[in-house]
């Protein structure tokens, strides 16, 4: 059951009548049993691995807090009778008995998510390393369930509870109230990551029928209908074709896929969250912004604090800063600022740290070399510009341009192109595939493609190409308004008749418009996949 | 705490630390500059803080950052 399914569609529209008819009390008990139809609807075998998340880390918290609670009441208890060392020892004992928890529980919840999406990525390799070695062995691949958005909800309950370890947050007692932490549909196939502290207490608290909740959360969530039926499914026409014969549509089409897929992958994932921000505000809930107008960013470094934001900061919180900060990497900063200066030793566990953050977070894009290609390239352009800053400043002090309005958007634009280029490992699997396309663009003779009609035979019509066009410029006028405040504020504040054109328009273009697949089932969202 | 200032003036010159209470919100200190940030401050006061700690409100002013060392040491 997809968000652009018909199924999706009367499922959401039943719940809202039945969750505004309820006592308030009873809404989140509603909300947790559409979560587990929504995700059954989808394949009844997936809840296995939701629930299996759901309980280990529900346990795992439940195990931590109680330590504690017990730790506290203890030192009450017996604090005055011990002194300081006696003290010292007894935390210790007890928080090296957590930290075995929370590593358990932490192998346990990851095999399950290793076991669903990486294990055949584990044999390839395996196979590969058995060719190289002359063995006539290979491994089979295992025919695997990739549940949707299985990264999505176990990062989201892996934070939960290291956030418990941390002492940040307390553990929820209730089962079924943290069963729907992790299972509200709306963001269970594709984020955002939420945190428990800014989304679990709203969604179990009762909440009134607000006009204002309905006629906001509906307008986003057609305002996300419109970017992923409009936009992103028009482009994924050519983007697919275009993908399927590299060495047909090599040289200046590559240009066209760089483009296409990255306005595509904006308009898809933007649009998906829109949906989900949106029905959640429906019901009175509110969800964490992932997007701050990301390709307005001027340098990659911007880009990665406006793009997808709740995956980065969970990789900031619970991986970087915990590698940065740990005291191995302490040591590995002592010793780098002995031998190479005290710079070098500050600079050491940033770039160590962050190299282990993208390439977990390539791996956590896709079980493919791809990803992990494209994160650390990510990497290494982030660490560059890092070492370049000094130049940048010095250059800005120098030169009056700066800072101006042209050069701001030559960095946008540049930031872009360089967005544009990353994302193409994310369309080939193969990265050998994807630096032939990039270098075919070199020395391309076949420019002449996007004045000779070529453009018209990539399963969009010219009329295609006059929505696409329109529907971007629409994209980029909205962020633009957007940076001077809620565009949704502005429309509610519209005279009645201009209110009704807006949301007549907008339903009309989403229904004429849209790209709907055959038997009108859309395609499925990008980020589903991960 | 001049020791701190002077950790964190050297980050960010063009920052009053004394009076600056967003450092995290406003987005003065990113991710890199905290973990600058930690290194020295282990250097100089032999404090570990650990990424629990790494928290808005522990890092959001001098002040605050100067507070949780000065618990860290307590505990230790």
């Amino acid at each position: 059951m997809l968000f652009t399914s018909y199924e999706f569609i009367a499922f959401f529209f039943l719940l809202i009548v039945l969750y505004y008819l309820i006592p308030g009390r009873y809404q989140w008990m509603l909300l947790l049993a559409a979560g587990y139809v929504f995700y059954w609807a989808a394949n009844p075998d997936y809840l296995i691995f939701l629930l299996a998340v759901t309980v280990l880390t529900y346990t795992a918290a439940l195990l931590i807090d109680q330590s504690l609670v017990n730790q506290k009441k203890y030192l009450k208890n017996y604090g005055g009778e011990m002194d300081r060392q006696a003290k010292k020892e007894y935390k210790a004992l007890q928080e090296k008995k957590r930290k075995k928890i929370i590593v358990w529980f932490l192998i346990m919840v990851l095999s399950i998510l290793a076991s669903a999406k990486y294990i055949n990525f584990f044999i390839l390799n395996l196979n590969s390393i058995l060719q190289t070695m002359g063995s006539g062995r290979q491994i089979s691949f295992i025919d695997l369930l990739l549940p949707l958005g299985i990264s999505f909800y176990t990062f989201q309950a892996i934070g939960y509870m290291l956030d418990v370890y941390r002492g940040n947050i307390s553990a929820e007692k209730n089962f079924f109230r943290y069963a729907l932490f992790v299972s509200f549909f709306p963001q269970l196939i594709q984020g955002p990551i939420s945190r428990f502290q800014d989304l679990a207490r709203t969604m179990w608290e009762p909440h009134p029928f607000r006009g204002k909740n309905l006629q906001n959360g509906l307008l986003r969530v057609l305002w996300g209908y419109f970017k992923k039926l409009v936009v992103a499914d028009r482009l994924l026409i050519v983007v697919d074709l275009l993908l399927e014969q590299p060495e047909k549509y090599c040289g200046a089409y590559t240009v066209i896929i760089m483009i296409f897929y990255t306005v595509q992958l904006y308009a898809d994932f933007t649009g998906g969250i829109d949906i989900t921000i949106g029905i959640a505000q429906v019901l009175g809930i509110e969800v964490q912004e992932n997007f701050r107008r990301p390709y307005f960013s001027k340098s990659l470094k911007e880009y990665w604090r406006r793009w997808h934001i709740s995956m980065s900061s969970w990789f900031r919180d619970y991986v970087f800063y915990p590698v940065s900060a740990s005291r191995a990497m302490q040591k590995i900063s002592k010793g780098a600022g002995k031998l190479w200066g005290a710079k070098a030793g500050k600079r050491l566990p940033v770039y160590l740290s962050s190299f282990v953050v993208w390439l977990a977070t390539g791996i956590w894009h896709g079980a493919s070399w791809n990803f992990v290609v494209w994160g650390l390239l990510n990497w290494a352009v982030l660490m560059i510009s890092e070492e370049l800053e000094p130049l940048y400043v010095r250059f800005q002090q120098k030169f009056a341009f700066y800072g101006r309005l042209p050069y701001r958007l030559f960095q946008v634009g540049r930031t872009f192109l360089l967005i544009c280029i990353l994302n193409l490992f994310d369309c080939y699997e193969k990265v050998s595939v994807t630096l032939k396309m990039l270098f075919s663009v070199f020395g391309a003779e076949n420019w002449k493609i996007f004045a000779d009609g070529s453009l018209l035979c990539l399963g969009l019509t010219a009329a295609d190409y006059i929505v696409l066009a329109a529907a971007v410029f629409m994209m980029i006028s909205v962020s633009l308004i957007q940076r001077r405040g809620s565009v949704r504020t502005r429309i509610a504040g519209m005279r009645y008749p201009a209110q009704a054109a807006v949301w007549i328009g907008l339903f009309l273009m989403v229904l004429l418009f849209g790209k709907y697949g055959i038997g009108y089932d859309a395609g499925q969202f990008i980020y589903n996949r991960f | 705490m001049e020791e701190l200032l002077n950790i964190l003036r050297e980050l960010h010159p063009e920052v009053d630390f004394e009076t600056e209470e967003h450092l995290i919100d406003g987005m003065i200190l990113d991710s890199f500059d905290i973990v600058s940030l930690i290194a020295s401050i282990h250097e100089e006061f032999g404090v570990t803080i650990n990424a629990g700690k790494i928290l808005p409100q522990n890092f959001n002013s001098a002040k605050a950052l100067y507070a949780l060392i000065q618990e860290i040491e307590e505990e230790d």
